[in-house]
């Protein structure tokens, strides 16, 4: 079962068509384990696609995808037992305490009952919110819900955790605070860690591996610095991105993508 | 299921256990959806009271004028009487049915998403929002029958008919908001679910014995309201809640029609809500 093992995510080739757009379009991708891997892409590349495929929440249309040793269509119920998902839009509820968003996950990922209070006090603390742990997720700041949905998603201990677009609409200093956590993530417990972005200073500061989509297609892969040298001495992540895609930033952004990308920094102001 | 090899017993006894086990993660799933709404509830129990408004005004206005003009036949009942178990009903169902929008509320922003990549089964997320709609129309019954008790309605208030009442306000309310998922999930946005809640409630509640006997109604209505699960629990609330009140279908039919179908929404919607977040 656990052959794969090494590899936490393995998909080939993997397609994704919503009446007559092809979404995602034959799509191989290896991501090792403990990697802190970047997917990128501009709006409408096929990101937010190509994850729910790899959460299971979307099935795919061909193709397969196995993550964290298995194939997400035939054992979808293993593969949610070891990963975490942090959703672009918000997943915390706003209605709730931080600690009582964790209770319920830590619920639904079947912590033990008497693991579950450690469990959420240390969280709480890793993310920096044990002192606002019992107030209402509505009053927190946008960088506070973000570190509380990365805690929400790391509390049966993970294998790996995909984030989509983690810092979207967030300051700086809420964007940093939210790196740090991740970074130290891996440091500390060796999670791997798929993010999709689209923004160059994101992949500078974090990602070991990258892989460059471009209307649904694998058009890169390699480490930041490799992609970088490849166009030169001084080439930068902007200019590596400008040279597979086009540059077109904006290219066939969905109307839905955008409404979503943009609701959601506005509620984390 | 059944093993021919001769060690089959093991394998089934592990089956057993592994059932078992099933169940009571299910039971821990469906608790801490429910647990996680009933909170938000007390924390803003406003919704309770305004939406006790309608239930009220129609005991007090059209209760209160049909008794007096006695244009319904409702044999040894009075007309206040015969209709408080009905207008229970109605609040049951008009709480539950409008329940789908929460759930489209937490998709547009991506609180499903999250559920949904969790191992919860699919139908403990369900259940749990079903059960803890049960819950809120349990606050409001309590509020009716303050009313109805000020109105002179012969409530029984023995405690064995209380708990059928609330047992049968659970049950209905899982029902209707089962039925109200099943919607957002096929609708997906708020607007398309408001005119589909409104098409739903106002057929359901008419061609059903809430505020008239099914023996008044002319013969296709008898048929729709024959196979309408809210006629089946006002027939239970008829039956336990006031006094004279009996059952015209026996309980045992009532149950059974309502728990058959809550098994068939909830197996339904288990497949549905998925789909909501593609």
């Amino acid at each position: 079962m656990e052959a794969g093992a090494r590899t936490a995510v393995a998909t080939s080739g993997l397609t994704r068509r919503f009446d007559g757009h092809v979404a995602v379009d034959g799509l191989d991708l290896e991501v090792e384990r403990g990697a802190f891997f970047g997917l990128i892409g501009s709006n409408g590349a096929g990101k937010t696609t190509l994850l729910k495929m790899l959460t299971t929440l979307l099935p795919p249309t061909s193709g397969s995808a196995r993550v964290a040793g298995f194939d997400v269509v035939r054992e979808p119920r293993e593969v949610r037992r070891r990963i975490g998902y942090v959703p672009q839009l918000i997943s915390a509820d706003g209605g709730l305490t931080g600690r009582e968003n964790l209770q319920l996950f830590a619920r639904l990922y079947g912590v033990e009952r008497s693991d579950r209070e450690p469990r959420i006090g240390r969280a709480l603390d890793f993310m920096g919110l044990a002192d606002v742990g019992d107030t209402l997720v509505r009053t927190y700041s946008g960088g506070m819900i973000r570190r509380l949905e990365i805690a929400q998603a790391l509390l049966h201990r993970p294998a790996m955790v995909l984030l989509d677009e983690p810092t979207v609409g967030l300051d700086p200093v809420a964007r940093s605070s939210v790196w740090d956590r991740l970074k130290e993530l891996r440091a500390r417990f060796g999670t791997t860690v798929l993010l999709t972005t689209h923004e160059m200073e994101e992949v500078d500061s974090l990602c070991d591996r990258i892989a460059i989509l471009h209307r649904g297609r694998l058009v890169a892969t390699g480490s930041p610095a490799e992609l970088k040298a490849s166009l030169g001495e001084r080439g930068t992540m902007n200019d590596v991105f400008v040279r597979y895609t086009g540059g077109r930033i904006d290219e066939r952004g969905a109307y839905r993508d955008v409404a979503a990308a943009r609701r959601t920094s506005e509620r984390l102001r | 299921m059944t093993s021919p090899l001769p060690d089959g017993r093991a394998s089934a006894s592990a089956d057993a256990t592994s059932r078992a086990s099933g169940l009571v993660e299910f039971a821990r799933e469906t608790f801490a959806v429910a647990d996680a709404e009933l909170r938000k509830l007390l924390r803003d129990p406003t919704e309770v009271f305004t939406r006790a408004v309608q239930p009220i005004l129609w005991l007090l206005v059209f209760g209160q004028v049909f008794t007096r003009v006695h244009a319904i036949p409702t044999g040894a009942m009075t007309y206040l009487d015969f209709m408080t178990p009905g207008v229970l009903a109605q609040s049951v169902l008009f709480t539950a049915i409008f329940y789908g929008i929460a759930v489209i509320w937490e998709r547009d922003l991506g609180i499903v998403h999250k559920m949904l990549v969790s191992p919860a089964h699919r139908s403990a997320l369900v259940l749990g929002k079903a059960v803890s709609a049960g819950v809120r129309a349990v606050a409001q019954a309590a509020i009716l029958y303050a009313v109805a008790l000020a109105l002179g309605v012969r409530l029984r208030l023995a405690p064995p008919a209380v708990a059928g009442v609330l047992a049968a306000i659970l049950l209905g309310s899982a029902i209707f908001s089962t039925m109200s998922l099943i919607v957002a999930c096929v609708v997906k946005t708020r607007e398309r679910f408001m005119g589909i809640g409104q098409v739903l409630t106002m057929p359901l509640f008419f061609a059903s014995n809430a505020i008239y006997p099914i023996d008044v109604m002319p013969d296709w209505l008898k048929v729709v309201a024959h196979v309408n699960p809210l006629t089946y629990l006002v027939d239970v609330l008829r039956a336990l809640m006031v006094e004279g009140g009996h059952s015209a279908f026996g309980l045992g039919l009532d149950v059974g029609v309502q728990a058959g179908t809550l098994a068939l929404l909830v197996a339904a919607a288990s497949r549905l809500y998925p789909t909501i977040v593609r």
